[in-house]
């Protein structure tokens, strides 16, 4: 099967495209390096079918980076290649056209964003550049879907040139020369999002945005989580759920085995969601009434801030602070993504140059970042003792995350570069968009967490019936309850936590613990060991060795936190 | 005649614009950069600089950069005169 691969600079809408040619919905957004791994998707040609890549964004085919380096790879297995441009930036985007020109592949080039090039006054001859490239040219706007049919069409024409540059420099003279003779700049005056773009790189307008969006996006979150918990989950629980699971406890007669597994224990003839542990009740429960409803929200807010571009300037601003901790600027990304899921959080470690910034990135975010299904079932149960509760759990989780950083960066060989990244310019993205991508990660998070959720809440089931438990509990006492001040029974949920920790912040529920113990068992959860699809990732990301010094570090650091939390509060 | 003034980027004020006239650094350094348009010859504005050798944001035609302080440090620019 023909496979074309979509190649050009970061940031300049090749995954936006992707969508449009093969329908395969696939994360975009408007920062460089969203795309780290690579996408596959299906495009029907007439009569055959044609692979479509996704490849992640490269400057040049010398990479600086390792999501660089999949690109370089990718172009060994290709058979023709759509370079996407940036039309608003010709010239820089010109130097890779130019070096793929130079290699063996057929080539079309197609000018994205041309809406905004337009709206930027930056006129392109578009018949004059395929004259002087030797290849079709096709302008585009992803967004809208302008563009796609007719590149779509003159895929055929593309072809391979194979020009040849002695050096990088005759390859900049030549773009220079292709640029005078092919692009005009009309004037046009300051729009407000340049204004904004430069009040937000100003250092004092930058802190100011930067405290606003937080604070804005924090309270937007807990508002819009609370809302669908209140006005959609638990009414449908209250008034749907509970009826029906009533009726199918008393149809299995109110307890034996598939009683337990199914509905739970009653507690006081009644179902309690918290307490019950059946697939259809606590399972269920936990996943779509408490930990969705923030899934939601939280990726709301950071489709948004995504789309809009706001992450690379806040890179900058808390560039200085995360050189401390050995990593740079754009470490933030992936680590803002770890509120969200630390899988895709450590993938988008990628984006960093070196070796030692993803190990100490990936390590950071396993400990000290908290995801969106943790610190939804954190805000529900501890939460409910008194918000100055989860203040503390969060607390710790920071200081940890600072204090290993400080350490690592000390103590950690090998070098951290410095921060080198392009701004995007502000876009004000369509909802439909927006709409869409939340979409595309709610339904990735139902298909993946479900699953585990529901053998999660088996499995504790069925080893509370054998009675593994007890003997786990008994083992594990003397550090649960004289390091930790916990009961013994915690060593269960901490161990269910490997598998999902949403499940098991909801396992803490029935032990009567005390506010102090549960902020010292969710913070111990949260610290002590990744979930298993985290510590799957972290293998391939940086390998068994590595990934067993993070493991040695996260384990040590949470029975310390622990601790301490247990002298002090 | 004389001489037009020369500062790093890093040294720069906020708002100056100038020209890229040399990058004092590694074949690394200077394809990395060149990768984002910033090469001699380039016209480019200082944007801004944060506190504390922060990194420095710069425009080069329609692109933003921001790069870190010690690499700011190695871009030689000459600036324009106010007309």
């Amino acid at each position: 099967m023909m496979k074309i691969l979509l190649m050009g600079n970061p940031n300049v809408g090749k995954s936006v495209l992707f969508s449009r040619l093969t329908g395969t919905r696939t994360i975009a957004s408007n920062y460089p390096g969203t795309t780290v791994g690579f996408t596959k998707g299906y495009l029907k040609l007439g009569e055959t079918q044609a692979e479509v890549v996704d490849v992640p964004g490269t400057y040049t085919l010398e990479p600086t980076s390792k999501a660089e380096e999949v690109a370089a790879e990718m172009l060994k297995d290709g058979d023709l290649i759509i370079d996407v441009v940036d039309a608003t930036n010709l010239e820089r985007n010109l130097n890779l056209t130019l070096q793929l020109l130079e290699g063996q592949l057929p080539v079309i080039v197609v000018l994205n964003m041309w809406d905004d090039a337009h709206h930027r006054g930056i006129n392109i001859d578009v018949t004059k550049l395929e004259e002087l490239l030797g290849v079709p040219v096709v302008p585009t706007v992803g967004i809208t879907g302008q563009g796609i049919k007719d590149l779509v069409s003159r895929l055929p024409e593309a072809t391979a040139p194979q020009t040849t540059c002695a050096s990088s420099d005759e390859r900049w003279t030549k773009i220079g020369d292709i640029v005078s003779q092919v692009q005009s700049l009309s004037h046009r005056h300051h729009t407000w999002r340049e204004v904004l773009e430069d009040a937000s790189s100003h250092p004092a307008g930058g802190v100011a945005i930067a405290l606003l969006v937080l604070a804005a996006t924090f309270f937007v979150i807990r508002f819009i989580g609370e809302g669908i918990i209140n006005y959609v989950t638990d009414p449908l629980f209250n008034w749907l759920w509970t009826p029906l699971l009533m009726k199918l406890s008393l149809f299995l007669g109110s307890a034996g085995f598939w009683h337990d597994i199914l509905v739970g224990k009653l507690i006081n003839g009644d179902i309690d969601y918290l307490q019950s542990m059946g697939l259809l009740s606590t399972g269920i429960y936990i996943e779509f009434g408490v930990v969705i409803p923030y899934i939601v929200s939280f990726y709301l807010m950071l489709g948004i801030l995504e789309d809009i571009g706001y992450l690379p300037r806040l890179a900058v601003l808390m560039d200085t602070f995360m050189h401390r901790i050995g990593l740079h600027g754009y470490a933030i990304i992936p680590t803002i993504l770890g509120l969200g899921c630390n899988v895709p959080a450590v993938m988008a470690t990628r984006i960093l140059e070196s070796r030692r910034q993803r190990f100490i990135a990936a390590t950071l975010i396993s400990i000290g970042v908290p995801c969106a299904a943790l610190q939804a079932m954190i805000i529900g149960l501890v939460g409910a003792q008194g918000t100055q509760y989860v203040a503390l759990v969060y607390g710790s989780l920071f200081i940890s995350w600072v204090v290993i950083g400080l350490i690592l960066n000390y103590a950690v060989k090998g070098f951290s570069p410095e921060l080198m990244v392009e701004i995007p310019p502000y876009r004000l993205p369509p909802w439909r968009v927006i709409g869409e991508k939340l979409w595309l990660r709610v339904s990735s998070f139902i298909k993946e967490a479900l699953p585990i959720v529901l053998g999660a809440v088996l499995v504790v089931n069925i080893f509370y019936m054998l009675g593994v438990f007890d003997f786990i509990a008994n083992i594990a006492a003397p550090v649960m309850s004289g390091l930790l001040g916990l009961p013994k029974e915690t060593v269960v949920p901490l161990a269910v936590g490997f598998l999902r920790k949403d499940i098991a912040v909801g396992m803490l529920a029935p032990l009567a613990l005390t506010a102090k113990q549960l902020v010292i068992s969710s913070t111990v959860l949260a610290m002590f060991f990744p979930c298993m699809a985290t510590f799957a990732i972290l293998a391939r990301e940086l390998g068994a060795r590595d990934m067993l010094k993070a493991t040695g570090i996260m384990i040590a650091a949470a029975l310390i936190m622990g601790g301490l939390q247990n002298l002090i509060l | 005649m004389s001489e037009k003034l020369q500062l790093t980027l890093a040294k720069m004020e906020a708002g100056q614009t100038g020209t890229v006239v040399q990058v004092l650094g590694g074949h690394g350094l200077i394809r990395r950069l060149e990768a984002l348009g910033i090469r001699p010859g380039k016209k480019v504005t200082k944007i801004s600089s944060m506190l504390f050798r922060g990194p420095v944001t710069l425009r080069t035609n329609h692109t933003q950069v921001a790069i870190g302080f010690g690499m700011a440090n190695k871009i030689l620019v000459e600036i324009d005169t106010p007309a």
